[in-house]
């Protein structure tokens, strides 16, 4: 079965070629293809795949496009926007760009923020020197397939200096088509030194679809860069969802990033980030919220590679039906990495019997003067808040919506740009029973 | 309005209310005393509705109904009101919005339309001057970084919006020092009424020099080993409880 699932993507390989032209980036895709050939699909036995079992996406054929006749009204995108956001906007229906939809006009000069497809043909010079150098084929099968079969995705470039205030809105968009497809949307985003921007990518499904999203993003942020960056995955629930972000900061550079995961039947979110020089700093801040027959595995990794380096990492899950999450945070100080301090812990909530975690917090520590904490809680709502609430005249069922909003809001309250956070809130209430009543409680 | 039969309750299968009898008229204030471990909170938690209390015999009748055959928030809908000896503190929940949805919960199963937000607004500002709440308490989230004092002055700010039919108070005076006893003492004085009820139930007599109750029982290993008036907490006061256990056990 295994070397027929290979076989499958060899032979979509072969189709997807004739569609691309002939160009320096080909190379980069033969020797992903090849490497993956050697690999195939990552299996249980792998320590990093342990609690996640990727046979079923290994197993459906799912279809390569390369265009896509589905078409999505601007009603339908207004829907899913952020409220009244002022933001530079890329949509992609199916993970093909749609430039009808898209907005990217009035960017400060040197500024380029344009589909990668684009960027590979117009911009050899820079995308070369970046493009796979911060995330690894060899580290992930996924990683490889989105090199081998990227078409469509995002090229951000900042130059030295510039502040880009409207967010940067990526809308990866998918609707049912004929047969079940996959996408690999490929983002690299390079900030130079001193500058400033904010990134959210979008995961939505718009209705039952499904599919396969296999998507990757590279940041490098220079000396002295700062990058908030949401994820925010509301795939279909009969979709697949593969996430890879990898990031290299650079001295005193500044990254924070929130993951919000609401859908998909199978996630894996895996966020990699290597702090390489003084003063570079990451916030991991995520929201798991699963029901039914969901898998969501949040697979977070920092390197500290060099002294005074700050990582704080804060996730939440919330557990229903007979959903399952896992959460691997890994935290590596390397050798001589003195006077960093890391902290991390991961919460959870469960709100039923056949609700499962896996969560392991770990530490790696070569160096001898660190600060460094972790720490990891399993737990079902509060007895005696639930009977202080209900003594208040609040139903039960209310109740309980109202403490697991709390417990959740705790990862939205980090949030500091509140057109998102309102956003997020919105969604995260939209995902309680009680949503309606919630919201009379919050919107106030 | 209140009428308890025989009651006997059980915690983790052990019997701690052994056959309690009390009946509660409207208008009237009662002062349940005792020593500790005697089962007064056991009875208050049991009247409110609390899990893991267990009535194996007994029943509890308020306005001609089966109060135990009620879920807490029922209860509560119904106008029964208990201010906790801890309450607790609910990081995220809103203090005012809990407030607000509890005012509005309980009028609409009573029929009658929800208020609006200026409304509950006017109600909050006068109740508040009533148990001298500062506003900044108002909009934080329930009993979040309270103090002793503050806690228990918002459970008296609750049950003032709230104006339940039947109130227990469940050892609110403990932890107060004698400025905020006074205040609390002032804001249950403020809710006493010929509809309302009040339950205090005390350790001490010391809040009964403030609010002076219309009878005082005094509860012992689970059962009522005395009732009298206002004089019997003074002469508790005067005498401590082993004498009346003495008494009993005579």
């Amino acid at each position: 079965m295994s070397s027929n699932s290979i076989e499958h993507y060899v032979s979509n390989y072969a189709r997807l070629q004739n569609t691309l032209k002939e160009n320096w980036f080909s190379e980069q895709r033969e020797s992903a293809l090849s490497l993956f050939k050697q690999t195939g699909f990552p299996t249980t036995r792998q320590e990093n795949w342990k609690y996640t079992d990727v046979r079923s996406i290994a197993k459906k054929p799912f279809s390569v496009i390369s265009e896509t006749k589905t078409t999505i009204t601007k009603d339908e995108i207004d829907a899913i926007r952020f409220d009244k956001l002022d933001c530079i906007e890329l949509v992609f229906i199916n993970g093909v760009f749609s430039n009808e939809h898209s907005n990217t006009d009035q960017l400060p000069d040197g500024v380029i923020i344009s589909d990668v497809a684009r960027a590979i043909e117009n911009h050899y010079e820079l995308l070369s020197r970046h493009i796979t150098h911060y995330a690894d084929n060899n580290v992930s099968p996924f990683t490889a397939l989105n090199t081998a079969f990227v078409q469509h995705g995002t090229f951000v470039y900042i130059p030295e200096n510039a502040i880009i205030e409207k967010p940067i809105n990526l809308l990866y968009l998918s609707k049912e088509q004929n047969e079940p497809f996959a996408s690999h949307p490929r983002n690299l985003v390079v900030m130079e030194q001193n500058t400033e921007a904010t990134l959210i990518e979008s995961y939505i499904g718009l209705d039952e679809a499904d599919y396969f999203t296999n998507t990757v993003t590279e940041v490098s942020l220079a000396d002295g860069a700062r990058l908030q960056h949401y994820k925010v995955q509301q795939e279909s629930l009969n979709s697949y969802h593969i996430g890879n972000l990898n990031v290299v900061q650079q001295k005193n550079s500044h990254m924070e990033s929130h993951s919000i995961s609401l859908g998909g039947s199978l996630v894996r979110n895996d966020i990699n980030s290597q702090l390489a020089a003084e003063g570079a700093e990451i916030i991991l801040n995520g929201l798991y919220m699963t029901n039914g027959k969901q898998h969501v595995d949040n697979h977070t990794r920092v390197d500290h590679l060099k002294p005074n380096t700050l990582s704080t990492e804060n996730y939440r899950g919330v557990l229903n039906g007979q959903s399952r999450a896992v959460f691997n945070g890994k935290v590596i100080v390397h050798k001589d990495a003195q006077k960093i301090e890391a902290h991390q812990n991961n919460a959870n909530l469960l709100l039923s019997d056949d609700a499962e975690i896996d969560t392991k917090p770990e530490l790696e520590i070569y160096a001898d003067d660190v600060k460094c904490s972790h720490g990891a809680t399993v737990g079902q709502l509060d007895k005696d808040m639930l009977f202080y609430l209900r003594s208040r005249a609040i139903d039960e069922e209310t109740a309980k919506s109202l403490l697991t909003f709390a417990f959740a809001e705790e990862v939205i309250n980090r949030i500091k740009f509140e057109p998102i956070r309102n956003r997020l809130e919105y969604l995260v209430v939209g995902q309680l029973p009680d949503a309606s009543l919630i919201r009379e409680f919050t919107n106030e | 309005m209140l009428e308890i039969k025989d009651l006997h309750a059980k915690v983790d299968g052990k019997e701690i209310l052994k056959g309690i009898n009390l009946t509660v008229n409207a208008g009237d204030v009662h002062a349940i005393m005792g020593p500790n471990g005697s089962g007064k909170s056991t009875l208050a938690n049991v009247l409110a509705g609390k899990d893991g209390y267990e009535v194996t015999k007994g029943t509890v009748t308020y306005q001609g109904a089966s109060l135990l055959e009620l879920s807490p928030e029922e209860r509560a809908w119904e106008g029964v009101f208990l201010a906790f000896q801890y309450p607790v503190e609910i990081p995220g929940v809103n203090n005012v919005y809990l407030l607000k949805a509890a005012v509005n919960a309980v009028r609409k199963h009573r029929g009658e339309p929800p208020l609006d937000a200026v409304e509950f607004l006017a109600l909050v500002k006068e109740k508040m001057k009533l148990v001298k709440m500062k506003e900044d308490l108002l909009n934080r989230a329930v009993n979040e970084g309270f103090s002793g004092g503050e806690k228990k002055r918002n459970e008296i700010f609750q049950m003032a919006v709230l104006e339940p039919r039947l109130a227990i108070l469940d050892e609110t005076d403990s932890g107060l020092d004698i400025d905020a006893l006074k205040i609390v003492s002032e804001g249950v004085n403020h809710v006493r009424s010929e509809e309302r009820a009040i339950i205090l139930v005390t350790h001490y007599q010391r809040l009964l020099d403030y609010i002076k109750p219309d009878h005082v029982h005094v509860l012992s290993n689970g059962r009522i080993i005395k009732s009298g008036g206002p004089e019997l907490a003074l002469e508790l006061e005067e005498k401590g409880y082993d004498w009346i256990k003495e008494a009993d056990a005579a």
